[in-house]
């Protein structure tokens, strides 16, 4: 609120289009001739950052990808600030290595996997769209793999119906926890069948890399069809519950932000309209927001018979 | 904008207030100049949400306008730089100036100028229709700002009418809070500042003789 302007994003730090979708090309066509090792070495000589994944094997949408800069300089991650220009700027010293996330409650084989374990798992590309409670959205290209898959290996026993996520909480590198806006640890929760459902993305990077500390490195969730507060972000430990859990938002404001989240343009947030959206960076919120953020094809049916107005 | 320094040339031309108004008008304006560069020639220089950015880069100004203007009578009392009054009006118009561009900023970006459609909002969010309560406040106030009008409605009129300003920065404050999601740090402190300024004026006022202050209050 001091007069700043903000992170200053020069043209000269966004990716040109043409550079980004050939790299994109490469890459597919790399690996549609077989020489994925070829290219990943070829990837990591420009950028020790690069991931190995698949390109085609989630459909993209028409929507025009976002600016690497844009999605990387303007982020809700309130650990480091509550500004959006907060994250990219403190989140610098956040150490990611070693990292392990530790899964357990009502599961059958409750196990501990370090991140490297998780790089392990096929990786492919998808291309999301990303709306923010605030009406803001982009389009992003995360990296990742579906939840269910990890899910699967510790085994949910048959009193497991939702699923928690508890993000980390370093003081010494997390500069926004000394100032308690939520209860820190920002924890979050899905359904068990939402946790399921093939859209949910245990992700681990973006945009052909890992994920930059200020997006959540160096694993979090992506529900797409969810506000994006309900994407925990830096996940530490994943646990099974009997019980809806007790998430950050909805602890903070219940009023504001129910356990759902589901995007829906019917339901408008206390104090401001949802059913248009604005497309980042464009001035005007001229986009119109569609039911599941426009996922309802693939998620409505979690919901049939459900009042999504009172479950908001 | 008029200045206040005296086209006589028997004064010195470069008085204090002479000097600081002009560059106290450059100062202000700047916000607005760089945002319409920005708009113009490079809105990510606002970060990736330019709209955004300028909707609180202009409610920031029009706040902190608000409470310079506030300000003018304290300094001016704790100081005895009696010229400080010649900046007042200039402070207010700011304050006019930034809340206009707040507005358009609103009803552009957000409501794509569709006026039925911003009743409604107003309407139903309770923190827009405080800061549109506080913009349409302001106008009378602009409007009655210069010289000619002051005479027009008497300056003890005048004066009163000019007591808008109160309820005017109380609902900016709390069009502010109310629009903040966790973090209320800024309108909190935001807030203090204009608490202290007004207390300041209920100090003048209960210091004020009791027959004075009746003349006042029945005036």
């Amino acid at each position: 609120m001091t007069f700043t302007f903000g992170p200053k994003i020069s043209s000269s730090e966004i990716t040109p289009r043409e550079i980004y979708l050939s790299r994109r090309h490469f890459m597919g066509s790399a690996l549609a001739t077989g020489a994925a090792l070829a290219a990943s070495s070829a990837l990591s000589a420009t950028s020790p950052a690069a991931l190995s994944f698949s390109q085609n094997a989630f459909p993209k949408p028409s929507d025009t990808v976002t600016d690497r800069a844009l999605a990387t300089t303007y982020n809700n991650f309130y650990e480091f600030g509550t500004s959006k220009s907060d994250p990219a700027r403190n989140a610098g010293k956040f150490t990611t290595k070693p990292w392990t996330v530790e899964i357990g409650g009502e599961v059958a084989k409750p196990k501990t996997v370090g991140i490297e374990e998780l790089l392990k798992f096929d990786l492919e590309e998808r291309v999301y769209r990303l709306r923010c409670v605030e009406a803001w959205s982009m389009v992003i290209p995360w990296i990742g793999f579906p939840l269910s898959k990890l899910l699967a290996q510790v085994e949910p026993t048959s009193k497991a119906r939702y699923v928690k996520f508890t993000t980390a909480s370093k003081p010494d590198e997390m500069p926004g926890l000394s100032y308690r806006v939520l209860d820190w640890p920002y924890t979050e929760g899905l359904r068990l069948d939402e946790a399921m459902h093939p859209l949910t993305l245990l992700t681990l990077g973006m945009y052909g890399e890992v994920l930059p500390n200020q997006n959540g490195a160096p694993v979090r969730i992506v529900v797409p069809w969810k506000y994006g507060f309900k994407s925990a972000k830096s996940i530490v430990r994943i646990d099974l519950v009997a019980d809806e859990p007790k998430t950050a938002w909805n602890s903070a404001a219940p009023n504001e932000y129910g356990f759902y989240s589901n995007v829906n343009p019917a339901v408008d947030h206390p104090r401001w309209s949802q059913k248009r959206e604005r497309r980042l960076p464009g001035f005007f919120a001229n986009h119109d927001t569609e039911p599941f953020n426009g996922y309802g094809e693939q998620v409505a049916s979690l919901y049939s018979g459900m009042d999504l107005a009172k479950f908001y | 904008m008029s200045t206040t320094t005296s086209n006589s040339f028997f004064k010195p031309p470069l008085s204090f207030i002479g000097v600081i108004k002009p560059l106290l008008f450059c100062f202000l304006l700047l916000p607005s100049l760089l945002i319409s560069y920005a708009i113009f020639f490079d809105p990510l220089m606002l970060g990736a949400n330019p709209a955004e950015a300028i909707l609180h880069h202009t409610g920031d100004w029009v706040i902190y306008s608000l409470l310079l203007t506030l300000a003018v009578t304290p300094v001016r009392r704790v100081t005895k730089w009696n010229d400080a009054i010649k900046l007042r009006r200039m402070l207010g118009l700011f304050s006019f100036y930034y809340v206009c561009l707040h507005f358009l900023a609103y009803l552009g970006f957000d409501r794509l100028f569709d006026l039925s459609d911003m009743a409604r909002e107003i309407a139903k969010r309770p923190f827009i229709l405080v800061g549109f309560l506080a913009f349409l406040l302001m106008i009378p106030l602009a409007v009655t700002s210069t010289r000619g009008w002051v005479l027009r409605i008497g300056g003890k009129a005048w004066a009163k009418l000019h007591k808008l300003i109160y309820p005017i920065a109380v609902l900016g404050i709390i069009h502010y809070w109310w629009l903040v999601k966790r973090d209320i740090f800024w309108p909190l402190l935001l807030g203090l500042v204009l608490a202290a300024l007004l207390v300041y004026r209920l100090f003048l006022f209960l210091r004020s003789a009791p027959r004075q202050r009746g003349v006042r209050a029945s005036s």
